[in-house]
């Protein structure tokens, strides 16, 4: 008696049957992951990796590194979101009739809702704040975010984030609300257990990195362009993560707010989402789609901007149409705040509200089109090149219009009625994240490789990455909107009529290629690390427009030498036609932030945090929660965070590129 | 320096004496490092985010107001007098907030502390008087558990209370820096930014003694 | 001192600043601009008046509730509800200093972007959750 009350107290709810050792499939993969964590950290003590690590990537606060730290989580999370995925698929293509298949409800609920959470907030995020971190302060000729620390602290946020949702894998479980923790599923009565707490706490501490990332954005973009960039000859990609940021700061605080609702139902008792004593569940949507619908034009918006800047490069040509492409995007970020509702016209409002949310949501496919056109007009007359990035524009053109069109279809509230939560619906928004996001996220990858490492990506497993991605897309979700037509629901782990089974083995099918396309983009960039001396190339490589192309390829850590002034829209573009050189005397001393590990340590004192309250271990919750505000105000005690690289040493390093880059 | 190698002056053309090329580079010391120049835009826009959260509690509450489930309504509840004592605490605390911030535009450092912990002190008074109400109610039995009314007022009212009470550990902190290292930039920076949280606050409970506890009791 | 001063008074660099035209801080300002590039801090007097006018706007509400000088409910809610919105202006105005200049007016921009997002969360909200069984049966004791 008193042991337990002792080991309660010790460890909460956490106890040996928290570990699922039940389940062969986790087991294996527990296995798996020990073996392959164990070689990575085996080889980093070898070779004796981790004070460089910690030292130049960990604590750095270059906008640089920090960029390429979010892609490498955004790929990571990548192979786990996907590995939910074949699983989904694998289950469905069998479950029919009298096969039950190899998942059991329990498990294939937590996968449907891990594999949404996973995709979004640790891949699509990741990636895209990857991307806008790396290219966005070298396009408008800064030196660094306006915020370098806070960068670095939202980096690792993301990470904790990241972290507890592995550690759902292994300890305890995850949610089975769908990738939004729907209640009253995700309440405490119906899921007494762990896992809407991993969800809710992973996702608030990530989230607030998120929030952080999109002020840090929005002021570098605001504050810090170089002398001449006014607004309108902010390149697109800029324009578009601008609008993307502001839409973070728009919504992000209202999911935390809901989040942090949710936590009170489930952790001190309130009645906001509960079923009796007045709660309303409907109002846990209401909040979460007013954050989730908007999010997904968090995610495109930087992505068409990434297009924008390929089809512009690989044309030889401005971009056709700038103003209104940058008019378009405004209109997207304010409409994308009034459509939220169609994600649940079945709720079962006047025809008033659904009416306006319908029609609102329709409209947006107007400035979306212009878009479409707009690249379109750019190609047209152009000189295209169909290098690796191109090519993703142009699979993503023919992808997306079919998304758009069907998204229209399913902004028609009486359509809505018999398309809600079928997998019409699942297929379609696959079709815009797939064709839309994921497609733009490898042009952005294929295209600022060179710009990050000084040379290009394999272009042969390039392409078997194209493909596999594109024809898997085809054949996996072709058959899934056929299915949804038909009346098949989502988030079903077995059918009994066997008539539709060769739609989802044929989605099966299409899973597998997709895998050939990721392992493809795996190797790619193996054998490009491996090869880099024969693939390595100029500054240059794809004769650029914009002011990234200006400065070497990796660039030093100060980006540019000398501040550029821009004449022009297209900068770097105008200032190779007017014949300038670089110049390579009158260095001056630049001034630069200090690497710090408070980053680090705070967000892992806040990952501590949200696992301790999982397991309600409240002395450690206590003791991390009073440690992160302690050491956070210690951190405001150092007022010495910065230092200055010295003349000679930006003269030697600029010696150095100027070889390298020749 | 050689002739093939450009200095920054010839590759901005300001070398040679006859028609200027425009520049291509900055070429004096640059001004605009990091970190300076945003902290202000920076910390309003996030002030800006948490007005946002402070939006969805109301709309929380609006949603769920007349969710009593048979508990106590509003105006069995609230005790007006307490809350004009509580705004008026938080309201003498925005003006001298203000002289904290005429202080050290004066270059006054301990007007700027005594101020600033006068200001302190009132938002310590406004938290004490809250948590008596809130101790209250829960004696009466008007728990945040007993219904979606009282769940959306609790936790929209301490919301706020929490953020006060944050304001009050930045303020201890500030006072602390201040006497180490005076009126220095990065302190003047912090004190505004400082000024600027309590304020917001100040706007916030504008909303919600208006709408939570004026128009509460109204109904 | 040849090195660049560290937090130097920064402006918005890309407007209005042509390449080698324009108005440049001259060096020795060190101290004298205050670092936020334009946030005003009020005169004494400004507070002063934004103190009176608060309270004034403040106990005015409480006055008209607790009294009930006003016998319509409903105008006596118009009046409050009035009155904090000039409330809130005052405050935006007196004591968080918002102007169309300060930072080149994206202060301005971001409040305003901000007070609608908030009338979108708010207004959008209640309109959808008091239409939450338009198309439901008819019960007794609606409205939970």
């Amino acid at each position: 008696m008193f042991n337990e009350t002792v080991l309660k107290t010790i460890f909460g709810r956490l106890s040996f049957e928290s570990f699922p050792i039940h389940e062969p499939i986790l087991i294996a993969t527990f296995l798996g992951v020990v073996v392959i964590g164990l070689g990575i950290v085996g080889a980093i003590t070898k070779y004796k990796l981790w004070g460089y690590l910690w030292t130049e990537w960990f604590t750095s606060v270059d906008h640089k590194k920090i960029g390429i730290m979010y892609i490498i989580l955004g790929i990571i999370m990548l192979l786990r979101g996907f590995a939910d995925a074949i699983m989904m698929r694998a289950q469905q293509a069998v479950s029919f009739g009298a096969n039950e298949g190899y998942l059991n409800a329990h498990h294939y609920d937590q996968i449907f809702t891990a594999h949404g959470t996973i995709m979004i907030f640790f891949v699509a995020i990741p990636l895209v704040v990857g991307i806008i971190n790396y290219v966005m302060p070298l396009q408008i000729g800064a030196r660094d975010v306006a915020f370098p620390f806070l960068n670095n602290f939202s980096f690792w946020l993301t990470v904790a984030g990241a972290g507890l949702v592995m550690v759902s894998l292994f300890v305890g479980e995850f949610s089975r609300g769908g990738w939004l923790n729907y209640v009253p599923v995700a309440n405490l009565q119906n899921s007494p257990d762990t896992g809407p707490d991993y969800y809710l706490w992973a996702l608030q501490i990530a989230g607030i990195g998120t929030t952080l990332s999109g002020i840090n954005m929005v002021v570098t973009i605001i504050k810090m362009r170089a002398p001449g960039m006014t607004m309108m000859k902010l390149p697109v990609f800029c324009w578009t993560a601008l609008c993307s940021n502001v839409l973070v700061i728009a919504i992000f605080p209202v999911l935390t707010a809901a989040f942090a609702m949710l936590m009170l139902d489930r952790y001190v008792g309130t009645n906001f989402f509960t079923n009796d004593l007045g709660g309303n569940p409907m109002m846990y949507w209401n909040l979460v789609w007013i954050w989730g619908h908007p999010e997904v034009y968090v995610l495109i918006l930087p992505i068409f901007g990434i297009y924008s800047e390929v089809t512009s490069t690989f044309t030889g040509k401005r971009l056709f149409g700038y103003s209104s492409m940058v008019y378009a995007t405004v209109v997207i970020t304010i409409l994308s705040y009034l459509v939220w509702l169609h994600h649940f016209f079945t709720m079962g409002s006047g025809a008033s509200v659904n009416s306006f949310f319908g029609i609102a949501t329709m409209v947006i496919s107007i400035p979306t089109g212009a878009k479409i056109f707009n690249w379109l007009f750019t190609m047209y007359r152009g000189q295209i090149r169909f290098e690796l990035p191109m090519q993703w524009v142009v699979a993503f053109m023919l992808t997306f219009v079919v998304g758009g069109m069907t998204g229209v279809m399913l902004a028609i509230p009486p359509a809505d009625f018999v398309l809600h939560n079928s997998l019409f619906l699942v297929a379609h928004f696959h079709n815009v994240i797939i064709g839309g996001v994921v497609f733009g996220l490898f042009a952005g990858i294929d295209y600022w490789f060179p710009k990050a490492f000084g040379f290009k990506l394999d272009p042969f497993w390039g392409r078997i990455h194209f493909w596999g991605w594109v024809i898997g897309y085809w054949v996996a979700w072709t058959p899934m909107y056929v299915a949804g037509l038909m009346g098949v629901t989502r988030r079903l782990r077995h059918l009994d009529d066997a008539t539709l089974q060769p739609l989802f083995i044929i989605a099966a099918i299409g899973v597998a290629i997709i895998a050939i396309g990721i392992a493809a983009f795996v190797i790619q960039i193996v054998v490009s690390i491996i090869n880099r001396d024969k693939l390595r190339v100029g500054d240059d490589p794809w004769n650029g427009r914009t002011l990234e192309w200006a400065t070497s390829s990796p660039p030093p850590a100060y980006n540019f030498a000398f501040t550029p002034v821009v004449h022009d829209l297209d900068a770097w573009h105008d200032m190779k036609e007017r014949g300038h050189q670089r110049p390579t005397g009158g260095y001056m001393p630049i001034h630069m932030p200090r690497n710090t590990g408070a980053g680090v340590i705070l967000s892992g004192l806040a990952a501590v945090l949200g696992f301790a309250m999982v397991w309600y271990i409240w002395w450690l919750a206590a003791v991390s929660f009073v440690a992160m505000i302690g050491y956070g105000i210690a951190h405001t005690f150092n007022y010495n965070r910065d230092y200055h690289i010295s003349a000679e040493e930006v003269a030697e390093t600029e010696r150095k590129n100027a070889l390298a880059g020749a | 320096m050689t002739s093939h190698s450009p200095t920054v002056e010839e590759a901005n053309g300001t070398a040679g004496a006859d028609a200027a090329p425009p520049l291509f580079y900055q070429t004096e010391a640059d001004h605009h490092d990091h970190s300076s120049g945003g902290t202000m835009l920076g910390f309003w826009i996030y002030l800006m985010s948490d007005a946002l959260i402070f939006a969805t509690l109301f709309a929380t509450y609006g949603v769920l107001s007349t969710s009593y489930a048979g508990g106590p309504a509003p105006s069995q509840i609230f005790d007006l007098s307490l809350v004009a004592l509580n705004t008026a605490m938080l309201l003498i605390s925005s003006i001298t907030c203000g002289m904290a911030m005429i202080a050290m535009e004066q270059g006054n450092v301990r007007g700027t502390q005594l101020w600033l912990a006068i200001t302190g002190l009132f938002g310590a008074a406004f938290i004490g008087i809250e948590l008596y109400e809130f101790a209250e109610l829960i004696h009466e039995g008007a728990t945040p558990m007993r219904s979606a009314f009282l769940s959306g007022f609790f936790t929209l009212v301490g919301t706020h209370g929490l953020h006060v009470f944050s304001g009050l550990i930045w303020i201890v902190v500030m006072v602390i820096q201040l006497g180490q290292r005076g009126l220095i930039i990065e302190n003047r920076r912090r004190l505004m930014c400082l000024s600027m949280f309590w304020h917001l606050l100040d706007v916030v409970w504008i909303g919600v003694f208006t709408f939570v506890y004026l128009l509460g009791v109204l109904r | 001192m040849s090195a660049p001063r560290p937090y130097a008074n920064s402006h918005d660099r890309g407007q209005g600043h042509g390449p080698g035209h324009g108005p440049r801080d001259a060096d020795g300002h060190r101290d004298a601009p205050p670092p936020d590039g334009g946030h005003g801090h009020g005169s004494r007097r400004g507070y002063v008046i934004g103190f009176l006018l608060s309270a004034v706007l403040t106990a005015i509400p409480f006055w008209l509730v607790m009294t009930g000088a006003i016998a319509s409910v409903q105008t006596t809610a118009i009046i409050v509800v009035a009155l904090a919105f000039v409330q809130i202006i005052v405050h935006t105005f007196f004591f968080l200093h918002l102007n169309p200049r300060a930072e080149g007016g994206w202060t301005l921009l971001a409040f305003i972007f901000t007070v609608i997002i908030i009338a979108i969360v708010i207004a959008g909200s209640l309109w959808i959750m008091f239409h939450l069984n338009s198309n439901m049966m008819p019960m007794d004791g609606m409205g939970m």
